[in-house]
């Protein structure tokens, strides 16, 4: 009996993959396990591995080609004409999909606990039993991301339920995938969707483009981009604090590590992983900086989770040093090493995405002095490193040759106020000035 | 090398290719030959061609067309010109009963290779009777094929494909496409055919799709050009070209790309060409629907003789921006 291949859902945010290389052709059996394709999500190329036996009759979605979740990529012992109908099969192979995931998180769980209960309940029905009108595009995406219609507020004529309205609502819900804060981040969205009720797609204003222009289409990550920073940068309330730290100490310790380092493992030490150290140690000493708005209560991590931020082809992305407060400096010098050659690579997995609280973004190595980096959500605060520069400063009242360096700091006002930014920024700044503390 | 040329042009340079390469093709109606055509589509055929290949009727459809179709029984490969298609009902026993039938009834060993092509259009103050639409009518016939074309290019592209084709080819022109200019491929680049049931992207859009034929597709692209400059609203625009077969695959792409459809017909909206590809849409791609399919058709009464009423009860780019802005 014919088995249909479906797109398996890869990520929490995945919509759709790009099916990049097929490891099998129509004719080549396969073996439960088998590596059968290449699938780019919107951060990562994957693997995808076979869940049922067969031969497979037909392959349906090219390499190159785009595929949303649940879409049949190749048909297994049909008779090459198309896709299976038998609704048994694919229901099999959906469930298969969902094993697929590697090391799921407890959040990516909760998410597909209502995915489920979306797929039986044909008319869904708000608290209240009124019918909840929606589009059949916004129920399909709903039901593969996941999503609650009854938490998400209806952009369309009559307050009908559009994809917009329910992608804005997983956007929202960030990887906290508490129903509470999935659904104040879909409200705090309906301002954003009303806006769109002319426009269903782009929320852009349209530039004039002439013949000698080049459009380029937005990949899986530039889109993923745009829409959680549009996202933060609306429904966030951002300040900003700055402060000029004396790199000196720093840089002369950094050479003596590394001069001694040569000597024994061979890890070269960057600036950048002692502003990791450092940013780390903080938290510790100002826990309420780690921690996230989930729309009726503030989440206060246990651990650190350290976001940094990655600049790759076309793009950005920002992997996850997780429980960074129990690593070594050399710890975490050789993870960032690590995630950022994978991340390049386009090898990250996605449970490698999960689980920051803070991000750390350093643009010094382009000559940057300073700058405010956007939130990244659910986080409530992310670190803007600038360059070490030789300036003058007055010491003593007299000017001497300084190095110094800027540390900016750009929170969630709806979890962290200015006085406990200030603190954390100044326990940044006196780890830096102090580096052989970070080191204890 | 394409160039710069008229609609009726381009049938013209169609006629005369199919007329050079094919002995057995034959134009065939009112005033084709010596009067150069009533709307100057064969104009210099006759002279070049002469009385054989270039043939006068009497004003009587029901004779002609009847005639042409025995014709195409015995091999030869007649191209009729209504000189209205509102004039099909005087003929529409021969249209129907024998042209679209006798394939079918004779168990396949006759074909009826004819074309009927003039034009079908509304918008000239031509009053009721001449200014009927009716190519989602003979689609509703099996056994018959037929198309719309909206650019020059098309309609060189498509009246080739249909005199080569085997079985009855109607073509809807339309007399307010006529003056129009558009490229057209030289003929020194090989032969232009664009084969029967095939659509075309004329814009390429992502928020929505306007789903047009014939003349509606130009004011599909004049509303796209509103939405763009005007709301930021992104539409594509999918030029049936044929009405049948009908590019079924091409009306889903499109509508799995935006999510969104808005139908644009400038025949009736009961039971016309949009009604069908509405049902196709939610029958094949409900799930990717963003919002329902809505239409914009020529308002449901004979036509309207006051110019100014007339324009209104047919599609225009104003109907079409307002419709999108109210579905949206």
């Amino acid at each position: 009996m014919a088995t249909n291949i479906e797109m398996p859902k890869l990520s929490d945010t995945m919509t759709e993959g790009t099916l990049i290389k097929w490891h099998k052709q129509v004719g080549d059996e396969i073996e439960i396990g088998d590596v059968i394709a290449e699938v780019e999500t919107d951060k990562a190329t994957m693997e995808m591995e076979a869940f049922d036996e067969g031969t497979i009759t037909s392959i349906e979605v090219q390499e190159g080609e785009k595929a949303p979740i649940g879409a049949v990529l190749a048909v297994l012992d049909g008779d090459g004409s198309g896709p299976a109908a038998g609704s048994g099969d694919a229901a099999e192979s959906a469930d298969a999909g969902e094993d697929a995931k590697p090391a799921e998180t407890p959040a990516a769980e909760t998410s597909s606990a209502p995915a489920e209960k979306a797929q039986s309940k044909p008319a869904p029905t708000r608290a209240e039993g009124e019918r909840i009108k929606s589009s059949p595009l916004a129920r399909k995406v709903a039901a593969e991301l996941g999503v609650d219609l009854a938490n998400v507020n209806g952009s369309g004529p009559a307050g009908r339920i559009v994809r917009a309205d329910v992608e804005a609502a997983a956007n929202g819900a960030g990887s906290t995938g508490k129903p509470s804060g999935q659904a104040a981040a879909a409200a705090g969205l309906a301002a954003a969707a009303k806006s769109k009720a002319t426009a269903p797609a782009p929320q852009a204003i349209q530039p004039v483009v002439s013949e000698q222009d080049e459009t380029i289409e937005l990949t899986s990550m530039r889109r993923i981009i745009a829409d959680r920073l549009l996202l933060s940068k609306q429904t966030i309330p951002h300040f900003y604090l700055h402060a000029e730290v004396d790199a000196a100490p720093l840089m002369k310790l950094r050479k003596e590590i590394n001069a001694q380092a040569e000597q024994t493992h061979g890890n070269k030490y960057s600036v950048n992983d002692f502003i990791l150290k450092a940013a780390i140690n903080a938290a510790q000493t100002v826990p309420a900086v780690n921690a996230s708005f989930t729309g009726d209560a503030i989440v206060r991590f246990a651990s650190v989770g350290m976001s940094v931020a990655i600049a790759v082809e076309d793009g950005l992305v920002t992997p996850v040093i997780k429980n960074a407060e129990t690593k070594s400096l050399l710890q975490i010098s050789k993870e960032v090493k690590d995630l950022a050659v994978r991340a390049r690579d386009k090898k990250l997995k996605p449970n490698e995405f999960d689980g920051g609280t803070i991000t750390v973004s350093n643009l010094g190595a382009w000559g940057v002095e300073s700058f405010d980096a956007i939130v990244n959500p659910p986080q409530a605060m992310i670190i803007s490193v600038g360059g070490a520069i030789e300036k003058p400063v007055v010491k003593d009242g007299q000017v001497v040759p300084g190095l110094r360096m800027n540390l900016g700091i750009s929170c969630d006002h709806r979890v962290v106020d200015g006085a406990v930014a200030a603190e954390y920024l100044a326990a940044v700044k006196k780890l830096i000035e102090q580096p052989a503390l970070m080191l204890i | 090398m394409s160039r710069k040329m008229l609609y009726r042009h381009a049938i013209r340079e169609a006629l005369d290719e199919e007329l050079a390469r094919d002995e057995n093709v034959v134009v065939m109606g009112e005033e084709v030959a010596q009067y150069n055509g009533a709307y100057k589509v064969t104009e210099g055929l006759w002279e070049k061609w002469g009385c054989k290949r270039m043939v006068d009727t009497p004003i009587s459809e029901a004779g002609f067309i009847g005639m042409g179709i025995g014709a195409s029984m015995l091999g030869v490969r007649p191209v009729m010109e209504l000189m209205f298609w509102s004039f099909h009902s005087v003929a529409f026993d021969q249209l129907v009963n024998n042209a679209a039938c006798v394939r079918y009834m004779s168990g396949g060993l006759i074909n009826v290779p004819i074309v009927v092509r003039g034009p079908a259009n509304g918008g000239t103050n031509v009053g009721a009777t001449h200014s009927h639409i009716p190519e989602g009518l003979f689609a509703a016939f099996p056994g018959l094929k037929v198309c719309a074309p909206a650019t020059p290019a098309d309609a060189k592209g498509l009246m080739k494909a249909a005199i080569r084709d085997n079985d009855p080819v109607y073509v809807m022109e339309n007399t307010l496409l006529y003056g129009t200019e558009g490229e057209v491929p030289d003929p020194s680049e090989g032969d232009h055919v664009v084969p029967l049931g095939k659509a075309d992207v004329k814009r390429e859009g992502s928020d929505l799709s306007l789903i047009a034929h014939g003349r509606s597709v130009l004011h599909c692209l004049a509303a796209a050009e509103t939405l763009q400059s005007e709301h930021g609203i992104s539409a594509e625009v999918l030029d049936l070209r044929s009405i049948r077969p009908l590019d079924q695959e091409a009306i889903l792409e499109t509508v799995r790309k935006t999510n969104r459809a808005v139908l644009v017909d400038e025949s009736k909206g009961f039971g016309g060409v949009s009604a069908m590809v509405s049902h196709l849409i939610q029958e094949h791609a409900f799930d990717y629907l963003d919002a329902p399919i809505t239409r914009v058709t020529t308002l449901d009464a004979p036509a309207i003789y006051s110019p100014h009423v007339e324009n209104d009860q047919l599609p225009n780019p104003k109907r079409i921006v307002e419709k999108v802005l109210q579905s949206s």
